[in-house]
């Protein structure tokens, strides 16, 4: 298999703020590849500096989307280029229908029976949304508008589909939905790259899982390997192992991942 | 309430009998009507219809894109300066000059929408602000525009037809009143009417859809701008006559509260805001009049809110309403709109 999307080094600062230290990673054509790590980690900031949603960052390295490189171009040349992009925290648009939200979704498209076509199979992977086709987005519920941005996402025909947190403020069975789904896309021919807070649930659809932690990866492997490591479980599952009386282990663990 | 279910039956302008009937209706009325009212209502209908296209163009900025604009009035200006001088120094047709000056606003709106790419609420409007407070200062000092002496519009010659009476002029304004409504309901409601609300509501998933957010901030100026190009090359012709001094800052904010007091993101509010602070601003000015209210009124503003003895009622009549609408109606007269419509669907309940 070839990598469909390729990370090669990249740093990219938010401001002053060093936040990606040099990471390299790829998403090979057809995966499910998964980025853990803990809360400023640095994993939405991968995406968004894949998305160029920062302006004139990464600062180093190359992005290469099928063999070209992708860095420092604008978003919508970036998204044209097949890439798909679900927002951390939805971000749908308030005051348009859920009908508009698609053909939004499809801005890029000119083939109209196409879309038409499209729209239905979103309406297929979410029965829900069918009902609320003529509501308001901003009236939705969050699960809904969770589905309602994959499904936007989805109206592009991406090759690669790019989630930040889908689980995110969601109940542990709209998220076992959405992970259900995301996988079911998958299987149709759709890269996936996810970045994820819920380990658990994340491995378990994902091929490859890598950690990432201040910035740099600190581990990478097979995700049925992943969820058995014991750094792994210890740290991202909430499994403990052992618990010394004093708690040194964990900070020991931690500092030989540096 | 009758479910649509074609996207097509939603963005349609006339949806049954009943509307394309009431449609018909308004059309005609709106041209026949100058037959029977005296001159003075022609030129208030006049007065409404421009600012009604001002107010259509600034809510596509505000209401629909979520930018903001303090310096509408220097658009208007550049519109009513533009038009006359084509006309009067370079002999260009009216129905060419107007547009050809509205380009000229939209070119400028362009460029103001430039440094909007980078701020954002009261950033942007002061920045509006500025621009609308430098182009009065300019257009007063150069020769061309006649300076603070002002210039006079000439007549109108379409063809062989010399619009020189108020009715006459108000058959031209109705018909690209309408045009305009038109063509900016069709964009609202079409590709890129959506991107603009997209922007509004969340510029990031805007960008992630592939929308050029750089492309259509800017155009929602120039558009915005252009709408009141026209508009104000229209009023040049209203008035027969343009000074600097008309175009204030306070020209600007009134065009900004016709939107918000109609109702942002509406343009159904738009064009209830501009006809119902347009008819206030000119019946106020007479509220002194009324029998019987009028004398207390007068007494009443000279003895306690007027240190000078000048009576100022019509300013405190005129603010108060406007409160009095955003603190009952959030949403605007698009509110009160809306809440009607239902209440006589689901009536008797």
């Amino acid at each position: 298999m070839t990598a469909l999307l390729e990370v090669k080094n990249i740093e990219t600062y938010y401001d002053l703020v060093y936040a990606i230290r040099g990471a390299s990673f790829a998403v090979e054509e057809g995966s499910i590849t998964a980025i853990l790590g803990n809360n400023g980690a640095g994993k939405s900031t991968i995406l968004k500096t894949i998305m160029a949603l920062i302006k004139d960052q990464p600062e180093k390295g190359v992005i290469e989307f099928d063999g070209v490189p992708i860095q420092n171009r604008d978003t919508d040349e970036i998204v044209r280029k097949g890439i798909a992009y679900v927002p951390e925290g939805r971000e749908i648009f308030e005051e348009l229908t859920v009908h508009e939200h698609l053909l939004m979704g499809a801005y890029l498209r000119k083939d109209t029976p196409g879309v038409k076509q499209d729209i239905e199979k979103v309406f297929a992977y979410f029965p829900v949304l069918k009902q609320r086709t003529h509501q308001w987005a901003g009236t939705l519920s969050g699960g809904e508008q969770q589905m309602l941005a994959i499904g936007r996402a989805l109206m592009l025909r991406p090759r690669l589909m790019i989630l930040d947190e889908p689980s995110l403020g969601l109940s542990p069975i709209l998220v076992k939905e959405i992970f259900a789904i995301i996988r079911e896309i998958n299987l149709t021919g759709t890269t996936i790259l996810l970045v994820e807070q819920n380990a658990n649930m994340a491995l378990s659809i994902s091929g490859t899982g890598l950690i990432l932690e201040n910035g740099r990866f600190v581990m990478k492997g097979n995700s049925t390997d992943l969820l058995e490591d014991k750094d792994v479980k210890e740290f991202y599952l909430g499994i403990k192992s052992e618990t010394s009386a004093k708690g040194y282990q964990r900070w020991k663990r931690k500092k030989a991942w540096r | 309430m009758d479910m649509k279910r074609e996207y097509y039956e939603d963005i349609q302008l006339l949806s049954s009998p009943v509307v394309i009937f009431w449609f018909v209706v308004l059309i005609v009325s709106l041209y026949l009507f100058p037959l029977f009212v005296d001159n003075y209502y022609v030129y208030v209908a006049n007065y409404i219809a421009i600012n009604i296209i001002v107010a259509t163009g600034l809510n596509l900025l505000v209401g629909y894109t979520g930018q903001i604009s303090l310096g509408h009035a220097g658009f208007f200006a550049i519109g009513a300066y533009g038009t006359i001088i084509l006309m009067a120094k370079a002999g260009v047709p009216f129905l060419l000059a107007l547009p050809c000056a509205a380009l000229v606003a939209a070119g400028f709106g362009f460029l103001l929408g430039l440094p909007a790419l980078r701020l954002e609420g009261p950033y942007l409007a002061i920045a509006t602000l500025g621009f609308g407070l430098t182009i009065t200062q300019i257009i007063g000092r150069m020769e061309i525009f006649g300076g603070r002496e002002g210039l006079h519009a000439p007549d109108i010659i379409i063809g062989s037809w010399v619009l020189d009476t108020d009715k006459e002029f108000y058959f031209l304004l109705i018909t690209l009143t309408i045009l305009l409504l038109l063509f900016m309901r069709n964009l609202i409601k079409t590709r890129v009417g959506r991107a603009f609300i997209a922007i509004r509501d969340a510029d990031i998933a805007a960008q992630t859809m592939g929308v050029n957010i750089v492309y259509y901030k800017t155009l929602a100026f120039a558009v915005s701008a252009f709408y009141a190009g026209m508009a104000g090359g229209l009023y040049a012709f209203v008035l027969k006559f343009i000074e600097p001094e008309i175009f204030t800052l306070m020209m600007s904010i009134m065009f900004l509260a016709m939107v918000v007091v109609g109702g942002l993101g509406s343009m159904m509010g738009s064009i209830a805001g501009a006809a119902l602070l347009c008819w206030l601003d000119l019946k106020l000015r007479n509220i002194l009049d009324i029998p019987y209210i009028g004398d207390w009124l007068e007494t009443l503003s000279q003895n306690w809110f007027s240190i000078t003895g000048v009576s100022n009622i019509q300013f405190i009549v005129f603010g108060s309403i406007m409160v009095l609408i955003m603190l009952f109606e959030p949403l605007g007269l698009y509110g009160v709109w809306i809440r009607t419509k239902k209440y006589w669907r689901t009536w008797p309940f």
